[in-house]
């Protein structure tokens, strides 16, 4: 089969991008999506506090995908369900499966990446101990209660102050289950400070900071764990070892785009980002193909999601309909105490404003973000605090965006 | 009353068990965990020897050379995967090139064809990443490498589908004989009688021979622990990477495995009381020797680490003999390294040569080798995975994103012998879940899949039987 | 006067509020950027308020995401919850939808998601 623009996913960034693209003109758009219905991961994100950007509003996951749900709907975006993408090449064939079609190849004028990202597993942590049952990812966990209606354990130790631990460390506990303690690795929490409020303290959950699981105990099912304190260079201090009994650990440690596609296709990948290398049209350094959401940056806030998919999806037409445009690359780069930039190069091609999104490598207060390109400062802005939870974005106008003749670097000074 | 009872469901009691199908007897299987393949053969580094490491003139020198010629036509009859990887043992200094030689020598006698040694030169043509130290290596050809679960897994499925009857959960703690029989008693109380015993208990060997009255077995336990790497990082290295082996040990292996994963270990750890957990030390020690044998080693596409244990015994060879003092009881004891090479070997051993000293063999006539590999899907054209689809929808949803596993495949692994009834018997059947994100996202549906397959409540799925439920309750 | 330092949970920015409490109430808060913020701490020195989000069993098993169209007392939170765990709606249920009404002193429970079987 034949479609103009194919998105891969149908959580919010493919449904999201899958508006702005018929919008942008182009009606003949196709999403795959792999899991039983539309929505991704926010069906499981049955918290509030999500849409408060782009709706004023505090919506639940579930609530802030229907919004976009309604508006595939509405615009009659053609969708395939328990639909699993197995290959992709520069050629923009798509090879998928699903149970009704079995394996089947659709050619794309243009492809849209939104696969999302993954957890960080217990494995890939080296952490030492046995493997009962019990351990798993805060996501699983989530799953299981959520949607699934079950209880992973009643008595719970979580590693990971992320937001999706901090998440179920109150849910687990509104479920009836004692959650014994928070460990983070780090000297701060990478979740949002009000998740702190909300899903620690008001529950009076511990949160141990400078602290990991060095070792998980039990043989059938998870009988209790060890936490250290850890040193400046994160190896455990002896003496600081403190048990917990427990039946459950929940790891919140990191996610990772879903980018084996991506690879697989050839597409550049930034080895900071772990996703696709993109101009601000969310364009790949392959033409026709865009990337979009968390699959080409994990972010902190859906609404963001939304936004950067609209910017792909809204591209994505552009090309379908005019072919490809004018390209002529700068590079961005991370400066002194920035972690990484996205987009990874500026098009000045294209017109309009280009927002930078950036992460900061530490906790700083009082501190000055820069634009520069070359040694001419184009930007700078006064924060009072910075930290590496949240993603920071600066705008480089359009007459700012022409005048730039060599690559941009974001910097932090403390 | 059956023939014969093997006690163990690694790879060695799979290997009798399966010969023994190849005759008409009535032979039984008794494993006492919830699942076959739960001891040595789960965690190993899944190495086909070629055969230049044991003494000449011992048992495993014996076995592992033979075991080495057969373990090809095997895998093929059991729609195993098998590599003819090849295995390099490198050397670092001119010490260990004296080493090389002795080795080629031994190898030579024991009768391992296709050794040759060859310089930094060609050995860095041949693995790129292997680190800049490396001065030379033995280049063993007809070394290999297979999936020892999934080897473990297909022999007894095989065996049953043969006629062979599987026990599980089946801890025998005593044993009685009577009228040339044997009667073994199960920690539950269940009652299973044979006229012969194959004792392939591994780590617990040593037990189960007392038990019948044989106390000649002494067993240690020594732990092996892993470190593995997304397939994403396949062609890191193609052969398997040894060490030249020191007064100070043998050191690490680097090596892929058969679904192009790479694996790095395993450490030696003398065991009193045997365990499986992993150890900071041991992952560290781990991760040091393999960074002396490769540069640029890809951590950060580490998926899991695990132990494994081996047992060995104070003989420091297989013990693979009848019984001193009990008639009728075959022990196949401390089986260490080379044991998994050497399984087909010592399986046609003890079924020909001491088995058939006590009982007839004739030939079961409906024997039939072969079986439908495990990956069976995965093999097909688009078309003919259509076609299947067309009949069974279920092979086209993919449960396991990572590993890209059907519904239909672990429907199969469910039904099929030997039946997976729990989370990793799945995992070890299919690969659901042996991926990247280790379960995180198929793992409800797999436990679903299990509950449906075997009219369980999902409360009572279980990782890995006994009580490792996967979860404590309903949340309403 | 009584000084309280509190995190506003009423978004992502998580602003750092400065409460001086007298006779339980609060008499000025400073540090908030927005109007709900003010409000937040107006309520979290007398009694902290909050959405409370779950999850009901629906006839046939179906689980559905729910929460109070208003803030309610944190410290009701856990008793509540049992209330909410014995109540299966019958699907369809939609968006909005009321699940339990007057929860507690005229806060309804609300269904977050359409099920329709």
């Amino acid at each position: 089969m034949k479609h103009d623009i194919v998105i891969i996913g149908g959580g919010p960034a493919g449904l999201a991008a899958a508006v702005a693209a018929f919008d942008g003109g182009v009606k003949d758009v196709v999403i795959l999506e792999r899991g039983e219905e539309l929505g991704g991961i926010l069906n499981q994100c049955i918290h509030n506090g999500f849409g408060l950007t782009r709706f004023k509003e505090s919506l639940s996951g579930p609530e802030y995908a229907e919004r976009f749900i309604d508006k595939v709907r509405e615009r009659g975006i053609k969708y395939y369900l328990e639909t699993t993408v197995i290959s992709l090449d520069k050629n923009k064939t798509v090879k998928a499966v699903n149970p009704e079609l079995g394996f089947f190849t659709i050619e794309a004028k243009s492809i849209i990446l939104a696969m999302g990202c993954r957890e960080r597993s217990r494995g890939a942590l080296n952490v030492a101990g046995t493997r009962p049952a019990g351990i798993y990812s805060a996501g699983t966990a989530q799953k299981y209660v959520n949607v699934k209606g079950y209880m992973p354990g009643k008595e719970v130790v979580i590693l990971g102050s992320g937001d999706i631990g901090l998440i179920m460390a109150r849910r687990m506990t509104l479920e009836g289950a004692k959650v014994h303690a928070v460990c983070e690795i780090m000297p701060y929490s990478s979740g949002l400070k009000r998740n702190i409020v909300q899903c620690l303290d008001d529950f009076g959950i511990p949160l141990y900071l400078n602290h990991t699981i060095t070792k998980i105990e039990g043989t059938d099912r998870v009988t209790g764990v060890t936490i250290s304190e850890v040193d400046a260079q994160k190896r455990p201090i002896t003496g600081t070892e403190r048990h917990f009994s427990c039946d459950t650990v929940l790891f919140s440690v990191g996610l990772i785009p879903e980018n084996e596609l991506t690879k697989s296709c050839g597409i550049t990948l930034s080895p900071k980002t772990r996703g696709a290398v993109v101009s601000q049209t969310r364009e790949t350094m392959e033409r026709g193909i865009f990337a979009c959401g968390n699959v080409l940056q994990v972010h902190d806030l859906v609404d963001f999601v939304s936004e950067e998919a609209e910017i792909a999806g809204r591209y994505s037409a552009q090309y379908v309909l005019n072919g490809e445009g004018v390209y002529d690359f700068l590079d961005t780069q991370a400066g002194d105490n920035i972690s990484y930039v996205l987009p990874q190069k500026i098009n000045k091609g294209v017109d309009g404003n280009v927002k930078l999104f950036f992460r900061v490598k530490n906790t700083f207060k009082n501190c000055t973000i820069r634009i520069k390109s070359g040694n001419e400062v184009i930007l700078e802005r006064k924060k009072k605090i910075a930290v590496p939870g949240e993603m920071e974005t600066l705008i480089l106008t359009a007459d700012k965006v022409q005048n730039l003749s060599s690559p941009v670097t974001v910097e932090l000074e403390v | 009353m059956f023939d014969v009872l093997v006690i163990g469901g690694g790879v060695i009691g799979a290997s009798v068990l399966r010969e023994l199908s190849k005759y008409d007897l009535k032979i039984c299987l008794l494993e006492k965990e919830s699942d076959v393949c739960m001891g040595a053969s789960r965690a190993n580094s899944g190495v086909v020897h070629a055969g230049f490491d044991a003494a000449e003139g011992t048992l495993k020198a014996k076995f592992n050379v033979e075991g080495n010629l057969m373990m090809e036509g095997i895998c093929k009859e059991l729609g195993v995967k098998y590599k003819k990887n090849g295995s390099l043992v490198v050397a670092f200094s001119d010490e260990d090139l004296n080493t090389l030689q002795s080795l080629k020598a031994r190898g030579e006698a024991n009768g391992v064809g296709e050794l040759e040694i060859i310089s930094a030169e060609e050995l860095r043509e041949l693995e790129p990443n292997l680190s800049d130290e490396a001065v030379g290596a033995l280049y063993a050809k007809t070394g290999g490498i297979v999936c020892p679960y999934e080897l473990t897994i297909s022999l007894i499925g095989n065996a049953m589908d043969n006629g062979a009857v599987l026990y599980t959960d089946f801890e025998a703690v005593s044993a009685k004989k009577e009228k040339g029989a044997f009667t073994v008693t199960a920690s539950d109380g269940r009652q299973v009688q044979g006229k012969i015993v194959v004792n392939c208990a591994g780590l617990y060997s040593g037990k189960v021979a007392e038990f019948f009255g044989d106390d000649s077995i002494k067993i240690g336990a020594r732990k092996g622990e892993y470190i593995l790497l997304d397939r994403e990082c396949a062609g890191f290295v193609t052969r398997t990477l040894f060490f030249t082996p020191t007064k100070l040990g043998k050191g690490v292996l680097v090596l892929p495995t058969v679904d192009n994963n790479i694996l790095l270990g395993p450490t030696a750890e003398e065991m009193d009381i045997p365990d499986t957990e992993t150890t900071q030390e041991g992952l560290n020690w781990v991760i040091e020797k393999a960074k002396k044998m490769c540069k640029n080693i890809p951590f950060y596409n580490t998926i899991t680490s695990f132990a494994g244990i081996r047992a060995y015994s104070d003989r420091h060879d297989f013990i693979v003999e009848k019984s001193p003092k009990v008639e009728g009881l075959i022990n196949c004891a401390g089986i260490e390294s080379p044991g998994l090479t050497s399984a087909p070997a010592i399986a046609k051993y003890v079924v020909n040569g001491l088995i058939g000293a006590l009982l007839p063999l004739n030939k079961n006539v409906e024997f039939n080798p072969y079986r439908r590999p495990d990956y069976f899907f995965k093999n097909l054209t688009d078309e003919e995975k259509n076609q299947i689809i067309k009949k069974d929808p279920t092979y086209g949803r993919i449960i396991c994103r990572c590993e890209q596993i059907t519904e239909g495949e672990i429907i199969c692994a469910c039904t099929e012998n030997p039946r997976a009834t729990t989370v990793d018997g799945v995992k070890r059947r299919t690969r659901a879940g042996m991926g990247r994100c280790q379960g995180g996202f198929c793992q409800p549906y797999v436990a679903e899949i299990i509950a449906k397959c075997n009219n369980l409540p999902l409360t009572e799925v279980t990782k890995s039987g006994k009580k490792s439920n996967l979860l404590q309750g309903v949340s309403k | 006067m009584q000084i309280k330092n509190l995190t506003c949970v009423e978004c992502p920015m998580g602003c750092q509020i400065e409460a001086g409490v007298e006779n339980g109430v609060a008499v000025y808060v400073k540090g908030n950027t927005c109007p709900r913020g003010k409000l937040y701490a107006e309520n979290e020195v007398v009694r902290p308020l909050r959405v409370l989000t779950t999850s009901v069993k629906c006839v046939g098993g179906k689980m559905l995401p729910v929460k109070t169209d208003k803030p309610i007392p944190r410290d009701m939170m856990l008793s509540l919850m049992e209330t909410i765990n014995g109540v299966h709606p019958t699907l369809p249920v939609h968006t909005g939808d009321i699940v339990i009404n007057d929860l507690y002193e005229g806060v309804n429970l609300i269904a977050t998601k359409t099920e329709l079987n």
